[in-house]
């Protein structure tokens, strides 16, 4: 009798073990579609909640630069302009350091340093941005009024062309710190990416270079940096993405105001400080929908930089794959 | 100057520089623990524990924001986590190379960056509006919404670690493939997992953006989640750009606490994982 009942217990605790299988596989499966169908959520939900400033103001959102409460007449401008000049800033003085960094690491540091060096760097990228915010209000922002500014108003400002950037008063808080202190959130996200695709250069390249009597300086130049180049450029993005849509640092040192001014000494607003200062405070049927409207184009812009950054640091990995 | 010479020189500059940028780089770090620890200190005592936050003028201290960032984080951690592991077994183990794999990777990696003022948006549109008023519930899942992509990457890169012998011998012996991931798979990558998770927890402890529209804030003590709630990142932010310089000292106290913590957890997660990777 046993022989007989043993294969349909067998059986039947297969069939549960099959079942429970599928369950869990297709459990998993349903999370990973629910983690890509919260982008798509995100998304819609920002359109909807935009729709009536889209309605009423249309594409000229975008290049207006009203900001009127009171009337209800909405402009992105000089929210874009912001974000992007103070990520341009950051850009401009986090890339070359980052480099820097990600080449001592690589290069010249003692092994036995790389590590704790390493994560110092890193560490950078943990604190959080509130911090950099109080941070750059209360230490940075006094700093470059008395010293950085007036020097860059006595000497830059008086170039032609390039004077109009240096104009006005050193007032600390504006476009120009907003900058520094991105380029400080920016840089652990750069050096770090930078020195892992440095890590990838094959040690016979580099060793080939240096057999024929390069110099430290000339193998990263000609061998390093032309091998990595696309996934440098994919951790520059990534920085960019991070500069674009960071909130409560800039929030700080921006001096949030809504107008367009040539000066970087001059107070000037981004996207996220607009929404994190005027979002719970906005009454009235257009307010609202109008800043959702502009967390909508800078969900968009990050979107297309960060995406454009994934897929240059996917085809250094396909590469190195074969 | 020689070619030699100047090869040499354009070298040493070179290297200086990159020197500098390193030295650059660390002094930053130094300046603003140095700046959290001589405004912060002092500002340490009993009373920032056990007192709610003042009024303007007022004595008092941070417990009610210390309370609500511990409930609001702990609620987030534990609803992100289950989430973020299944999508991650799910990319490590039975999506691999598969389309919507790389399509969830690819989409995870952006979430991973994605403004997070902008989920607090998103959290704003689709659970303030409906409910009607800010709550820490709606804190709670917007912190979440950030903890999923990065316990995803976590997972699956550590579940890719396991060795396939692993997964071959408790194949042999006849488990099924739940039971292989669940008691084998798991038990092998838990070091790894736990570390993303304390990554994950201390990115959320110091977000303010989503919070803004979320959990507001809340003067009072108030264990009611379906209400505001303070928070101590909204609670520095709101007494950093306050004129009263006791709000402001409370700021700093705020802020050195929050430091300390997340950077703790950096660094325990990241030795944690260093032991992890060298016992296999």
């Amino acid at each position: 009798m046993t022989a007989i009942a043993e294969p349909t217990a067998v059986r039947g605790r297969m069939r549960r073990q099959r079942l429970a299988d599928a369950l869990f596989r297709n459990t998993t499966r349903a999370f990973a579609i629910g983690v890509m169908a919260l982008l798509f959520a995100v998304l819609g939900a920002l359109l909807l909640g935009a729709m009536p400033a889209i309605s009423a103001f249309g594409f000229s959102f975008l290049w207006t630069s009203a900001w009127n409460p009171v009337k209800s007449v909405f402009g992105a401008l000089p929210a874009i302009y912001g974000t992007l000049v103070t990520s341009a800033i950051a850009m401009l003085l986090a890339v070359p350091v980052g480099l820097g960094i990600a080449m001592f690491l690589t290069e010249l540091c003692p092994p036995w340093l790389r590590r704790p060096i390493g994560t110092l760097i890193e560490l950078l990228a943990a604190i959080p941005s509130i911090i950099y915010g109080i941070w750059g209000l209360f230490v940075l922002a006094p700093v470059l009024q008395m010293t950085v500014q007036p020097f860059v108003v006595d000497t830059l400002g008086n170039i032609p062309l390039v004077g109009v950037l240096f104009a006005g008063p050193p007032l600390g808080l504006g476009v120009l710190t907003a900058g520094f202190i991105l380029a400080v959130m920016v840089l652990p996200f750069v050096a770090s990416v930078t020195r892992d695709v440095f890590q990838t250069v094959p040690a016979m390249l580099r060793e080939s270079a240096y057999g024929m009597g390069a110099t430290t300086a000339e193998v990263v130049r000609r061998i390093v940096l032309p091998y990595t180049r696309v996934g440098v450029v994919g951790g520059i993005m990534l920085g960019l993405g991070r500069a674009l849509g960071e909130t409560m640092a800039v929030t700080f040192v921006i001096g949030n105001a809504h107008r367009v001014s040539a000066s970087l000494l001059a107070p000037g607003t981004t996207i996220s400080a607009t929404l994190a200062n005027e979002f719970t405070e906005a009454v009235g049927d257009l307010y609202a929908p109008a800043l959702i409207e502009l967390g909508l184009i800078l969900f968009v812009i990050t979107f297309i930089v960060l995406a454009a950054a994934k897929l240059l640091l996917l085809r250094l990995e396909s590469r190195d794959a074969k | 100057m020689t070619l030699y010479g100047r090869r040499r020189l354009t070298n040493a500059v070179i290297l200086a520089l990159s020197f500098v940028a390193t030295a650059m780089g660390l002094l930053v770090l130094f300046l603003i623990l140095g700046t959290l620890l001589v405004h912060g200190v002092p500002a340490l005592g009993t009373a920032l524990f056990t007192q709610i936050t003042p009024p303007p003028g007022g004595r008092g201290g941070l417990a009610n924001a210390i309370y609500g960032s511990v409930v609001m984080t702990v609620v987030a951690t534990l609803a992100g986590t289950p989430v973020g592991v299944l999508t991650g077994t799910y990319l490590a183990e039975f999506g691999r190379g598969s389309a919507i794999a790389s399509v969830v990777r690819f989409i995870n990696d952006i979430l991973l960056s994605a403004p997070s003022i902008v989920i607090g948006l998103f959290v704003y549109e689709v659970m303030v509006v409906p409910m009607g008023h800010f709550s820490a519930w709606a804190g709670a899942v917007s912190l979440a919404i950030i903890v999923v992509p990065v316990v995803v990457r976590t997972t699956e890169n550590m579940l890719l670690l396991v060795p396939a012998g692993l997964r071959e011998a408790a194949t042999a012996l006849g488990a099924p493939r739940w039971k292989v991931i669940v008691a084998v798979i798991y038990r092998a990558a838990l070091q790894g997992m736990l570390t993303g998770v304390m990554l994950a927890v201390a990115r959320i402890a110091g977000e303010t953006a989503p919070l803004l529209f979320t959990a507001l804030n809340n003067q009072f003590f108030s264990p009611n989640m379906n209400a505001p709630m303070a928070n101590l990142p909204v609670v520095i932010f709101q007494f950093a750009m306050s004129p009263y310089a006791d709000w402001q000292l409370l700021a700093w106290a705020g802020a050195l606490l929050i430091t300390v913590a997340i950077l703790v957890l950096n660094v325990l997660a990241r030795w944690i994982a260093s032991r992890s990777i060298a016992t296999q």
